[in-house]
């Protein structure tokens, strides 16, 4: 328990309110309901505590332990040491939202480290704080595109080689909305690259969302897309792994109007989840429909160059129902993880960690390739993550891998009907040679063996 | 002492953080999709970790000091949750393993979401929300969903006291809903009859935030929930002030449909500058199939040998999903630690001591500071920064000037019925000393305010840095610092060269 008040503390504070008990200040509370027994374990103490989570963790298995060709919008990447050692620093992590510029000069110039380094690296003029993760974060650019035409132009045109879970969230957002999404229906085919989208572009058309690499891994040129987009007085909204753009061309040498994308590749743990971070950048003209928080520079009045929220103006709390997001808490430290991870690593070790990735994708695509049964399902560029066609069933090859210690790839029968004998893998800078050809000659075994 | 920019310190050929090299055979890189430049610092790792440390110290944070932020709940962050939150086995979890090798994980979710449903009285809990807003948005759309699963489009209205925080008109909107505002009364309860004026068939609900941001529980909840009912509404609680009724009472008992919970207010989590949040909701019983999908769930009983099986469970009338894979995990294990470190007596406590912390302070500053609401309040109270006598002082330079006292300011400018607003939260976790350092300060600053107004108005003095244009920032916009890393020459670290101003950021 983190209360410090003695017994002595709380009579003499009781008598300075004039009360007599902790209870006679709950009198507004109906009496009926008052003080009621919650049905919950006693305290335990911080030692207790440690060792039951640790028995809790223990029971789970790790991308550590087990060799991780599983990515699909998490990736099992290396965090350098010095990221969690500014991320523990007490004056980040239990400072509140930098409403106090003069006592916030940290966070403040932090986030504006943050904003410079994802401009850069999506090829986007302005960044704003953040968003929850990649896939609020492509909801927030179909908010702000619908908002951008007033309402006009209601239809948003979604990749069906989109996240299936950032597709479901663009979903929810826009239940209360006029929103029409279209492109990702169940007759659209998933084998099309990206230029299928532009006959569906029109008038009505606010935004058309692409994912790069997208959710199969592929990466394809938007430059036609784009000018279609534009043609159509659409805009392009690119969600990116950033990984990948420390080696591919940024979305903004193909006019992508938007850059979203999910931050945890960026030294974030993979956490089962989250927190993770939901990187938004765009183009000059359209920053004052940005949602989120924003750094700008400027001076004190002792002349330092300085740092605040700046555009305030655009969010909830100054418009209330007029904003055109809700989002306040975003997520700070995740951000701060990401720019301390994009400076450690810097040009040269962005540029390298990426590299890697390409390198052993594609060695692991070959080996499996190789393997009697086994084909790429794409001959489309990609990254670090391909699709392969199986000879049984994916949730059997992830089964049986699993059995050899190794997480296989995501089964993509789980959200693309008909794809069930299909294997989405990626690989990253974590996985070695050995574990690849370990991963070849499993696969040989399970099926053939 | 104004702090260089990476891209002055960045320096060609510096290295952080070293990679191996390939250990595979390689393949040719697609030269037509390669980028030509890469905008990234260049710089060693000790002038990376020396970077950011110094920033970290311009910060004022609840490791080094009172941060008495109204309905921010500003608490210790206890640091077992840290340790707790990165062991390995949570850590390093990914989000798409086959549930039987995420079992501790599933298992931690599944007690936390019983808690949750114990502490705040309802029968389902989603831990999706990413934060407070989120869980709005994600209770507002159940609101709308319910409605329309029985035939009640219309129902579209949505009442929010004047009180309440920017977000719950925001979500309200959001989610295609049309927003009322309900005026408060003399005592700072939601005013009943123009609650009775608003209920109709259109009404969808009311957003309530009990107790309320001036600190003050309604006296008539009750009969504001039964009214909202009995026009066929629903009563959806902001959870933001949670901190005042842990074991004292449950939303869920007195009639509230919808809530969502702050981890990192009420139950510890770190506020890490501006997030990571995490805001789950609670639903009663006739809300629980509208649930972002998916929940935890137990898919196989357990015995005495062995477990259940926890696994991933869909909602029949789900909202859908609200973000990707499962919420914060991160900060679920850090609550659930907070949580069991407390026990049901230690959470009631929590609540005891914040209320009694708040009502101590108010007794100790309302001689001097106006109380608008005078009653007893909960965890946090409101106060007016001004007086007659001192016409030009303003809340603003009472905030500032607390900072010359190493207190971080309290909440200003809100709630909005309160003019030049002082909000004041000290939570339960500060000691009667640092209370009562406070209450002298501020004391001593309503004094100044009388005697030498200017040491107000030019505060903060003491500061690393002074008060800042705002309105420079808001017209230059200069949101990144558009210099090429590369090009630039290394920065001479003289004494005094920190102090120039001149920047390698350009308008936009």
């Amino acid at each position: 328990m983190y209360i410090p008040h003695t017994a002595a503390d709380r009579e003499a504070m009781l008598r300075t309110i004039g009360v007599e008990r902790l209870e006679d200040l709950f009198q507004d509370v109906p009496a009926g309901h008052r003080f009621p027994d919650l049905a919950l374990p006693p305290a335990l103490t911080e030692m207790e505590i440690m060792a039951e989570l640790q028995d809790l963790a223990l029971s789970n298995e790790t991308a550590r332990e087990l060799v991780c060709f599983l990515g699909a919008g998490a990736y099992n990447h290396y965090i350098p040491a010095g990221v969690d050692a500014i991320l523990r620093r007490g004056e980040f992590y239990t400072a509140y939202t930098p409403y106090q510029p003069e006592i916030s000069q940290g966070t403040l110039q932090a986030i504006f480290e943050y904003q410079s380094l994802i401009a850069g690296l999506t090829g986007m003029d302005v960044c704003n704080a953040s968003h929850y993760d990649g896939a609020t974060a492509v909801a927030e650019a179909v908010n702000m595109a619908y908002h951008n035409f007033r309402g006009k132009r209601p239809k948003v045109v979604l990749s069906p080689s989109l996240h299936p879970s950032y597709r479901e969230t663009v979903r929810t957002y826009t239940r209360g909305s006029d929103v029409v999404l279209e492109g990702d229906g169940p007759e659209a085919d998933v084998a099309a690259g990206p230029d299928a989208l532009i006959p569906l572009l029109d008038e009505t058309t606010c935004l058309v969302v692409v994912q790069y690499p997208d959710f199969f891994g592929r990466v394809y040129d938007f430059t036609a897309l784009a000018e279609a987009a534009h043609q159509a007085g659409a805009l392009l909204a690119v969600s990116a792994n950033p990984i990948a753009l420390g080696l591919l061309k940024p979305p903004g040498d193909f006019g992508a109007d938007i850059v979203t994308g999910e931050g945890q590749p960026l030294g974030i743990p993979l956490s089962y989840g989250g927190p993770y971070l939901g990187l938004f950048a765009t183009r000059t003209e359209y920053v004052r429909k940005m949602a989120g928080r924003l750094v700008g520079e400027t001076i004190d009045n002792r002349g330092q160059r300085a740092y605040v929220l700046t555009l305030t103006a655009r969010e909830q709390h100054i418009r209330r129902e007029r904003a055109t997001s809700n989002i306040c808490t975003n997520q700070g430290l995740m951000a701060l993880a990401s720019t301390v991870y994009l400076s450690l690593l810097g040009r040269a070790g962005l540029r390298k960690v990426a590299e890697l990735n390409y390198q052993k994708a594609h060695y692991a695509a070959r080996g499996i390739a190789s393997v009697p049964g086994f084909e790429l399902w794409s001959e489309q560029l990609f990254f670090n993550e391909f699709v392969v066609r199986c000879p049984i069933p994916a949730a059997e090859v992830n089964e049986k891998l699993l059995e050899h210690d190794i997480l296989g790839g995501y089964d993509l029968g789980q959200d693309f009907p008909g794809m069930e004998d299909y294997l989405l893998v990626a690989v990253t800078e974590m996985i070695t040679r050995e574990d690849i050809d370990t991963l070849v000659e499993t696969l040989e075994e399970v099926t053939h063996g | 002492m104004a702090e260089h920019l990476m891209c002055e310190l960045s320096v060609p050929g510096r290295v952080g953080v070293r990679f191996p090299d390939p250990d595979v055979p390689t393949t040719p890189l697609p030269e037509g999709m390669l980028r030509d430049d890469l905008p990234m610092p260049e710089m060693a790792e000790i002038d990376v970790i020396r970077y950011f440390t110094r920033l970290s110290q311009l910060n004022h944070s609840i490791d080094t000091g009172f941060y008495p932020l109204g309905s921010c709940t500003m608490k210790y962050n206890p640091k077992v949750n840290e340790e707790a939150a990165r062991l390995p086995g949570f850590a390093f979890v990914h989000p798409l393993q086959p549930i039987e090798t995420a079992q501790g994980a599933l298992a931690l979710m599944h007690q936390l979401q019983e808690w949750l449903k114990e502490i705040g009285g309802f029968a389902g809990v989603s831990l999706q929300p990413a934060a407070g807003a989120h869980g709005e948005l994600t209770g507002v759309l159940i609101i709308r969903a319910y409605h329309r699963s029985r035939g009640e489009k219309q129902r579209t209205k949505i009442l929010i006291p004047d009180s309440a925080h920017g977000t719950n008109p925001a979500t309200s909107a959001m989610s295609g809903m049309q927003v009322v505002e309900l005026r408060s009364d003399p005592r700072g309860n939601i005013d009943l009859e123009a609650l009775r004026a608003e209920c109709d068939e259109t009404l969808a609900g009311l957003m309530l935030t009990n107790p309320n941001t001036l600190g003050l529980f309604d006296e008539n909840v009750e009969e504001v929930v039964r009214r909202v009912h009995e026009a066929g509404g629903l009563v959806y609680g902001d959870g933001a002030n949670m901190n005042a009724l842990l074991g004292i009472v449950r939303p869920g008992d007195l009639g509230l449909d919808v809530l969502h919970y702050n981890l990192h207010k009420t139950f510890s989590t770190p506020h890490g500058g501006g997030g990571p949040g995490s805001g789950p909701v609670g639903v009663a019983a006739h809300l629980v199939d509208f649930l972002p999908d998916p929940v935890v769930g137990i898919l196989e009983e357990g015995d005495e040998e062995d477990p259940p099986l926890y696994g991933l469970v869909h909602p029949s009338h789900t909202i859908g999903r609200v973000k990707a894979f499962h919420g914060h995990f991160g900060m679920f294990v850090r609550a659930y630690t907070y949580i069991r470190v407390h026990g049901p007596e230690g959470l009631r406590a929590i609540s005891e001591y914040a209320v009694l912390n708040a009502n101590y302070l108010l007794a100790r500053l309302r001689d001097t500071y106006h109380l608008p609401y005078d009653r007893v309040c909960m965890h946090e109270f409101v106060l007016e920064g001004r007086w007659p006598e001192a016409p030009e002082i303003h809340a603003l330079d009472i905030a500032k000037r607390l900072m010359d006292y190493r207190f971080h300011p309290p909440t200003n400018y809100f709630p909005l019925i309160v003019h030049e607003a002082l909000m004041i939260e000290p939570t339960e976790t500060e000691n009667k000393e640092t209370l009562d350092a406070f209450a002298d300060a501020m004391i001593k600053i309503a004094e100044e305010a009388h005697t030498d107004p200017e040491v107000l108005k030019s505060a903060p003095h003491e500061t690393p840095y002074g008060r800042m244009d705002e309105v420079r920032a808001a017209k230059a916009l200069v949101l990144c610092c558009v210099a090429d890393y590369a090009q630039k020459e290394p920065v001479e670290m003289e004494v005094g060269d920190r102090e120039k101003t001149s920047s390698p950021t350009q308008p936009l």
